[in-house]
């Protein structure tokens, strides 16, 4: 059994020069918010990369931390009450923590972008949604007003917007909740960027329409072969979209693989549970499995792992040690590229 | 700060919701108990909490402070300035009006007119308005543009402009003709907030919820609606008495809010204000305490405000 | 004379079909009329017969006229049998959360007919309604807006015992509500605490329990899982079953996440701008879907399986739900579908088993709201 360092990045190789490596890694991150009931520790040592071209799905339940390292990434987070201890953030082998302030906002938006869940209230009701797509021309790129709606257009055709000449000049109650998404992704495309994170950006909306959305915003992540990191609570929007998942839970992951193998073998009780508990055609009629209790309260994270009041594996060795990601491997010993479980039981959950 | 951390908060950490664990011995906690935890905590608080308690005392026993009668005039004290020893609360501390009257005594005994003038306009304010509000906001309709065009009417007349018309169809005028003015045209403000208020809070689930189990008006209005949507009008109302307070002594300074006879800090400012070059102290004391009244009351209000709002925190 | 109508549509469940079809549920044979109706299920608890609620839109500040009107639920029919769970999904702005406030006559219904026992209750006000209201209770979507921020759990579930005194005397309700607590598996102990010590599932459990406290025939579940974690849904879902058996309740169970709905239901109704589209068994609907929306719905949701991505037909629908305050003429779903011709913008199709299936035993014989109804064979939600 191959132990993977706690300091290591699992299993994407460790890079940090500009050619070749990933174009995001995120390195042992931690973040903290400090409240006046005292410290939520809502991330904790979270590690993953993507590359060019990939989707990560990010995967958890509210307070599993996935959005504050989102937030982290994009340094939107509110600090105080965040504060981020310790940890890595490196765009190209460039730690983002370690930049200047103006370094950072010469990255945000133009390099990496990001999508909201709520369209509504990220986009301001008072403007025009073609002054608001032009605005990113005019700031960034000093275009006439003239030549930044014309963009601003352009861009509306490209997320499919019907009648795009005609409604530029719509302001956002006008649309509705797909073509608002739309918008933030015209948006979040403006400059061409690098990466793209997407926080829930289909949950608020109607299945019908969040395929549609999904479909485009795959369409366009090929074209302009960007990062994409997917941050969602769906199960079937990751299987739908993702090239690899990491899961997490209070704060860090739990599991990491790519999306093909999370399905069939899952080899953390937690991602297990979350699939089993999925109503499903041959259990009708039967109690569908539920993982007991709650998330836990950040403040108070159980020692050891911090599934183990919830996992139906525990031993006292979960109530002791925090596991590391370890490598999985087949029952043969050979590495599965790519997949590393939190859990000190792995080789109970996938083989067992 | 995130909505993850908010959750994570709420969950308070009960382990399985199945097992029988005992309770924690934790006090329950509401948004009022909350707020009083800030509130505690927040100096701005502290400074207008203790200010206005002394008020309160002053205003009540003013005799525990002086044993000088407001009104013994001695002639030969007149316009007599701040001495140049110390005299602290002593009778000449703050030197001596017109007729020879201590500015001390008199500056303690005005602050009750202050005082019942601002509690009781603020009561009949928030109890007028509060209800005008709740049943604009609740029942809707053609009563609630009726409540709503009533408001609007009395909003339009300027507080004083207002008080100034009703005080003078009073020809015998007290602390209580003035309370009453005041109160008829101030009501306006709190009955815009409780509507807001109200319907906001008649949207909520639990409302529906206790209309779907058949709740009657009042069990609802009382219960699910006013213990929700009274927070707001309490700090509009803390705000609005420092203002209430100053509309008081504005129309005593004027001649038509409490008679002359009675020793209020308005009236006092009106006769000192002709002599503001050669007794300057005589409009001073009277004016520096009702602004440090007025700003207590306020900054009350603001810090009520900021702890209500969990927003803010 | 009602009475005697009832009876009759109770049988074939089709109240706005017309003639032709009546005559020809009688003569189907024995295997179609339990397929349609069983019988063994008796008469229907709640039936509803083409409810309608047009919400006024108005203008003008001091002197308010009416310009029009967003019809919300627009002539809807289903029956409801003791003891089962009627799903009803469709996406937002559908009108399936209006049709939870017009049963639970949070909303007076614009015209039709709600009968719980052969009684219309859309028509009760005061002392009736309030003796009916003890019967259907509902559990509400938001377990953070549901319960009241300044109530203890105490007062919140021991509610409803004060407004109806006469279901648990004075005495009696403290251990009632403790009773309550314990059945839907939260410590009684709790019972002084306030609602935000509480986690959104823990609260829902809460919800729940207010619920049943009048020992009601019927909930009215709206979306009662779409605000917990997935982790959670699970536990809700499986404490509402065990609750249906403990109690024979008979739930309708309104939701938008189809295979949570195919779980827990024993018929569905897919919902479109104010109209039923299409009704059934869960097998019928999502095995044997007819109504081309039915089947684009399921098409798109999204598949935990991603094996199932490369080699799945997907039906994506092109554009949004039109406005229901200007609904399109004739069919509704007609400007998003891709079977649209002429006779969907001029002639509404009716709720009825399709003239092509009647006499078929099988389960595509269903009611569906298609002119063009034919099966098509998309991925069901797993």
């Amino acid at each position: 059994m191959t132990i993977i360092e706690e300091s290591a990045t699992v299993p994407a190789p460790r890079s940090g020069d500009d050619k070749g490596g990933p174009l995001l890694e995120v390195r042992d991150l931690h973040v903290e918010f400090h409240t006046r009931d005292g410290v939520a520790k809502a991330v904790n040592g979270v590690n993953y990369s993507v590359n060019a071209g990939e989707t990560l799905a990010v995967l958890g339940e509210s307070g599993s931390g996935k959005s504050v390292t989102a937030q982290a990434i994009m340094g939107i987070l509110d600090m105080p009450p965040g504060k981020i201890p310790q940890g890595e953030i490196l765009f190209r082998g460039q730690d983002m923590l370690k930049m200047s302030a103006e370094e950072r906002r010469a990255i945000r938006g133009r390099k990496i972008a990001m999508i909201f869940q709520d369209a509504l209230s990220a986009l301001n009701p008072v403007l025009s949604v073609g002054y608001q797509l032009g605005e990113m021309f005019r700031v960034h790129q000093g275009l006439s007003k003239k030549d930044a709606k014309a963009k601003a257009i352009e861009l509306m055709d490209r997320v499919k917007i019907p009648a795009a000449a005609a409604r530029v000049t719509d302001y956002p109650h006008q649309f509705s909740g797909g073509m608002r998404q739309r918008i933030m992704i015209a948006m979040a495309l403006a400059l061409e960027p690098d990466l793209i994170i997407a926080d829930e950006p289909t949950t608020a909306l109607d299945v019908t329409v969040q395929a549609q959305v999904m479909d485009l915003l795959a369409e366009l992540q090929s074209e302009f072969n960007m990062g994409l990191i997917l941050i969602t609570h769906d199960l079937g929007v990751v299987a739908d979209v993702a090239d690899k998942i990491a899961v997490m839970y209070a704060g860090r992951i739990v599991e990491q693989a790519p999306v093909h193998e999370i399905y069939k073998r899952p080899a953390h009780p937690y991602t297990k549970g979350l699939l089993e508990s999925i109503p499903r055609l041959d259990h009708k009629g039967q109690e569908l499995f539920a993982i007991k209790g709650l998330p836990p309260n950040l403040m108070k994270i159980p020692s050891g792992c911090a599934f183990n009041p919830r996992c139906t594996m525990a031993q006292d060795v979960c109530r002791t040690d925090v596991p590391v990601l370890h490598q999985v491997t087949e029952q043969d010993g050979t590495d599965l590229v790519g997949r590393g479980s939190a859990c000190h039981f792995w080789k109970e959950t996938i083989h067992g | 700060m995130p909505e993850t951390l908010n959750k994570a908060s709420a969950g308070a950490a009960e382990s399985p919701a199945v097992a029988p664990v005992p309770v924690a011995a934790e006090k329950p906690r509401s948004l009022w108990s909350d707020a009083w935890r800030d509130l505690r905590r927040n100096p701005v608080f502290v400074i207008s909490a203790i200010l206005i308690v002394f008020l309160i005392v002053v205003a009540a026993f003013p005799g525990l402070f002086t044993s000088v009668d407001p009104d013994h005039a001695d002639l030969g004290k007149h316009y007599l300035g701040v001495p140049q020893y110390s005299h602290v609360f002593q009778e000449d501390w703050f030197g001596y009006d017109v007729q020879g009257r201590s500015i001390f005594a008199r500056v303690l005994f005005g602050a009750r007119a202050s005082i019942i003038v601002g509690v009781c306009v603020t009561l009949v304010v928030t109890i007028l308005g509060g209800l005008v509000g709740m049943l604009a906001g609740y029942f809707g309709g053609w009563f609630d543009s009726l409540l709503s065009r009533l408001t609007d009417v009395f909003f339009g007349i300027p507080l004083l402009l207002g008080a100034i018309v009703v005080l003078n169809a009073f020809t015998h005028r007290s602390v209580w003709t003035v309370v009453l003015a005041l109160g008829v045209l101030g009501w306006t403000q709190l009955a815009r907030v409780m509507r807001g208020s109200v319907l906001t809070v008649k949207q909520a689930d639990y409302v529906q919820a206790a209309k779907a189990l058949g709740a009657g008006t009042g069990r609802i209005m009382l219960r699910h609606i006013l213990p929700n949507a009274i927070a707001p009008v309490i700090v509009v109302a803390t705000i609005a008495l420092g203002g209430y307070i100053a509309a008081e002594a504005t129309l005593s300074f004027l001649g038509i809010g409490l008679p002359p006879s009675t020793v209020s800090w308005g009236n006092d400012i009106s006769s000192g204000q002709t002599v503001i070059r050669t007794a300057p102290h005589v409009l001073f004391f009277p004016s520096a305490m009702l602004s440090i009244t007025v700003l207590a009351f306020i900054m009350l209000g603001d810090a009520v405000r900021d702890a209500l709002d969990p927003k803010l925190r | 004379m009602a009475e005697l109508d009832k009876k009759d549509e109770a049988v074939d469940a089709t109240p706005n079909v017309t003639d032709i079809v009546k005559v020809d549920a009688s003569t189907t044979t024995e295997v179609e009329a339990i397929l349609d109706a069983p019988v063994d299920r008796g008469e229907p608890i709640l039936q509803v017969r083409n409810l309608v609620k047009h919400f006024p839109l108005t203008s003008g500040i001091l002197f308010r006229r009416q310009v029009g009107a967003v019809k919300a639920v627009d002539g809807v029919s289903f029956d409801l049998y003791q003891g089962e769970t009627l799903g009803i999904v469709g996406e937002s702005g559908c009108g399936k959360s209006t049709v939870a406030r017009l049963l639970m006559t949070l909303e007076r219904a614009t015209a039709g007919e709600v009968f719980y026992k052969g009684q219309d209750i859309t028509k009760l006000s005061g002392r009736a309604l309030k003796a009916v209201r003890r019967n259907i209770q509902m559990v509400f979507q938001d377990p953070y807006t549901s319960l009241n921020p300044r109530m203890t759990v105490g007062d919140i579930i021991g509610e409803p015992f004060e407004i109806h005194p006469e279901v648990a005397p004075k005495g009696d309700r403290r251990r009632k509500v403790q009773e309550l607590l314990d059945v839907v598996g939260l410590n009684p102990e709790y019972i002084n605490r306030y609602p935000h010590q509480f986690s959104g599932g823990q609260r829902q459990r809460i919800g729940i329990a207010r619920g049943l406290a009048l020992n009601p025939e019927i909930i009215i579940c709206d979306e009662p899982v779409s605000a917990l974690d997935v982790s959670v849904q699970a536990q809700v879902i499986n404490l509402m079953e065990k609750l249906q058996n403990e109690f024979n309740l008979s739930y309708v169970f309104i939701a938008h996440d189809l295979s949570i709905v195919r779980h827990i239901s024993d018929r569905v109704g897919v919902m479109y701008l104010g109209k039923m589209a299409e009704i059934g068994t869960d097998e019928q609907i999502y095995e044997h879907p007819t109504h081309p929306y039915t089947q684009a719905l399921l098409s798109a949701v999204p598949v935990p399986d991603p094996d199932a991505r490369e080699h799945r037909e997907r039906i994506i629908l092109t554009g949004d739900v039109p406005s229901p305050a200007n609904p399109p003429s004739g069919c509704r779903f007609r400007t998003r579908c891709w079977k649209a011709e002429d006779r969907c913008s001029t002639e509404v199709p009716l709720l009825a088993i399709p003239e092509r299936f009647q006499g078929l035993d099988s389960p595509v014989a269903h009611e569906s709201a298609c002119h063009f109804a034919e099966e098509k064979d998309v991925v069901g939600a797993a």
